[in-house]
């Protein structure tokens, strides 16, 4: 199965998302490298903004990561509430 | 008591819907096809273009409010770097040949995409599209803009990045970048989504921005991280784009399936052409370095691209045409470009050196299986004809490839010690190719590719040869922005000037 990912900078708002990420995907595997975070996981990932909301304490627009993030792989399905990303093989 | 109701707010799927609909009206003065000229020519057909949606769902008002927080971020970072030393907190003054080449190369090719889809949201005629290539357009030129005034900073203080624009338009080595999205931008729009959405997006700015960027950062450039980070959070939403792209045209009728797989063998030898620059800035040119060229390319080239050859197969289409030759080539390229680098130093707007003993040894645990074999017995040997005051140098002209323009460096498929060409007699011309994806590239355009503007008979046609008042108009300072790094101007100033930063002297 092919992997999705997705790489964030290395920031302080990036951290309750990377965190999120992690919990909601627990078969994702996190690399950090020099000023960035890349996640991958098998098949599909999910983000979810109720994840991070309840890490952050206020309310999350889930396309705030828009100015975070580097690049992801995968096809995208983003709805107020989730992104997902997924490879279809 | 009246009881409130609380009206539902809007879903973002609904407020997408609601913000793009009314922009597609049908028209009624002139039909879709005098609005839309250039939709039908490409072959490709396009039944309900209501099927395009971006699945970011970028509204226009989230895009400002985004993209002026990016800005704010950028400029912040900009101002530090400026007001802190920034361009003496390098690793090295070497390191600053990459950026060189990218303010050169790469930054106008931003510019030049920004025209592209400028263009292209007016040429499609579905909303959706038209919506996410205006933002792209915006996004473009947002990304030469600060990636020139980022770089600005270091002109203050360095050589070779005064003249970029002239480089961009008449210098040799930039006609790769130049030539690639002159090719885009000529052809038709469902192309030019494939060339950039798909090619340089997908497959390029993944190895350029991603790996390189983490690179700049590990040499303590603050200005290119954050041009480049700040670039590369608009490169996801354009990826998004390619890949729905070509979704689209898949999706939309069978017929397309044979045009859209030739494009993507095109573009992706294209690509993989353009990416030996980036290639051996990676293996080269950053004094320290996060990853090789090649592990870079097995992660964002051969499991990224593969996974997404893998997802269309459903639609039928196969990986391009020269995906294992360029799997075989990955081995070689930035050792094969850089040699050439190099030599031809002396018509290069920024400088060359000899890999040191440390850089070679990084190079054959990266490669082990064929750098000590094929490359470090060469670097020996020019180290050699160095110390004996004898340097390697060569002062003929480059033999370019009609199609990608690069000098004809490259081997053939399976034998890295011979040197692949290829020729093409065309109405009494002779066309010289560095490699079959590059000769099959023409041979199917052969009328585009025959008006190519190359740099090498342009100096013959436009200067009579005289390499003096070459340099002149390309914009290079002879023994001040060409030849080697070792006893440059530039080594010297950062030298005494980092000395100055860190002691009272």
């Amino acid at each position: 199965m092919s992997n999705v990912f997705i790489a964030l900078q290395t920031n302080e708002e990036t951290r309750p998302i990377v965190e999120a990420i992690m919990i909601d995907n627990p078969h994702a595997v996190v690399k950090r490298e020099p000023a960035m975070i890349k996640i991958d996981a098998p098949g599909q990932m999910i983000v979810r903004k109720e994840t991070i909301e309840g890490l952050v304490g206020r309310t999350f627009d889930l396309q705030e990561m828009h100015i975070h993030l580097i690049t992801l792989s995968g096809n995208v399905d983003e709805t107020d509430d989730s992104l997902t990303l997924t490879w279809n093989n | 008591m009246d009881t409130q109701v609380t009206k539902k707010k809007l879903g973002l799927k609904e407020r997408y819907k609601l913000l793009t609909r009314d922009l597609g009206w049908e028209p009624t003065h002139h039909t879709r096809d005098e609005i839309y000229p250039y939709v039908k020519y490409e072959g490709i057909k396009i039944h309900d273009w209501d099927k395009w949606e971006d699945p970011f769902r970028l509204t226009m008002d989230a895009y400002w409010k985004y993209q002026a927080e990016k800005e704010r971020k950028f400029y912040a970072i900009i101002d530090a770097h400026a007001q802190n030393n920034g361009h003496l907190n390098l690793t090295d003054a070497r390191y600053l040949t990459a950026i060189k080449i990218f303010l050169q190369a790469i930054s106008p090719g931003e510019y030049a995409a920004s025209k592209g889809f400028a263009r292209m949201g007016r040429e499609f005629g579905g909303v959706g599209t038209q919506v996410a290539c205006q933002m792209q357009a915006l996004d473009e030129i947002r990304h030469a803009q600060t990636q020139i005034h980022a770089i600005s900073n270091y002109n203050k203080y360095y050589n070779g990045f005064h003249a970029f624009s002239d480089s961009r338009d008449r210098i040799w080595y930039t006609s790769v970048a130049r030539s690639f999205f002159d090719d885009a931008m000529s052809a038709g729009p469902f192309e030019f989504m494939i060339a950039i959405g798909f090619s340089f997006e997908y497959v390029l700015t993944n190895l350029l921005f991603v790996p390189f960027m983490s690179g700049a950062a590990y040499n303590g450039d603050m200005a290119t991280v954050t041009f480049g980070f700040s670039a590369q959070s608009d490169e996801a939403r354009h990826m998004t784009l390619g890949l729905e792209c070509i979704k689209f045209m898949l999706e939309q009728d069978p017929d397309n399936l044979p045009i859209v797989q030739r494009w993507i063998d095109k573009w992706f030898w294209r690509g993989m052409r353009v990416l030996s620059l980036v290639g051996a800035m990676m293996d080269y040119m950053l004094p320290k370095r996060v990853m090789s060229w090649k592990e870079a390319f097995d992660i964002y080239g051969v499991e990224n691209g593969g996974a997404l050859f893998n997802d269309l197969a459903r639609y039928g289409i196969t990986a391009p045409k020269g995906w294992d030759i360029a799997a075989g080539a990955i081995e070689h390229m930035s050792h094969q470009l850089f040699l050439g680098l190099y030599q031809w130093s002396f018509g290069t707007a920024f400088h060359g050196w000899i890999p040191s003993d440390d850089d070679m040894d990084w190079l054959s645990s990266k490669y082990p299986t064929t750098f000590d074999k094929y490359y470090r017995p060469r670097w020996e040997h020019i180290k050699k004809l160095e110390a004996e005051g004898t340097p390697f140098k060569n002062f003929g002209l480059a033999k370019l490839c009609q199609t990608c323009q690069l000098p004809t460096v490259f081997t053939e498929p399976g034998d890295p010690t011979l040197t692949c060409h290829r020729e093409v007699d065309y109405k009494g011309e002779k066309y010289h190719f560095c490699s079959d994806g590059c000769k099959d590239i023409f041979e199917n355009e052969p009328e585009k590719y025959i008006q190519s503007w190359l740099p090498m008979p342009a100096l013959f046609s436009e200067l009579g040869g005289d390499i003096g008042a070459w340099m002149d108009w390309v914009g290079l300072r002879n023994g001040i922005d060409n030849g080697d790094y070792v006893g440059s101007q530039d080594q010297v100033n950062f030298d005494k000037w980092r000395g100055m930063a860190t002691s009272n002297k």
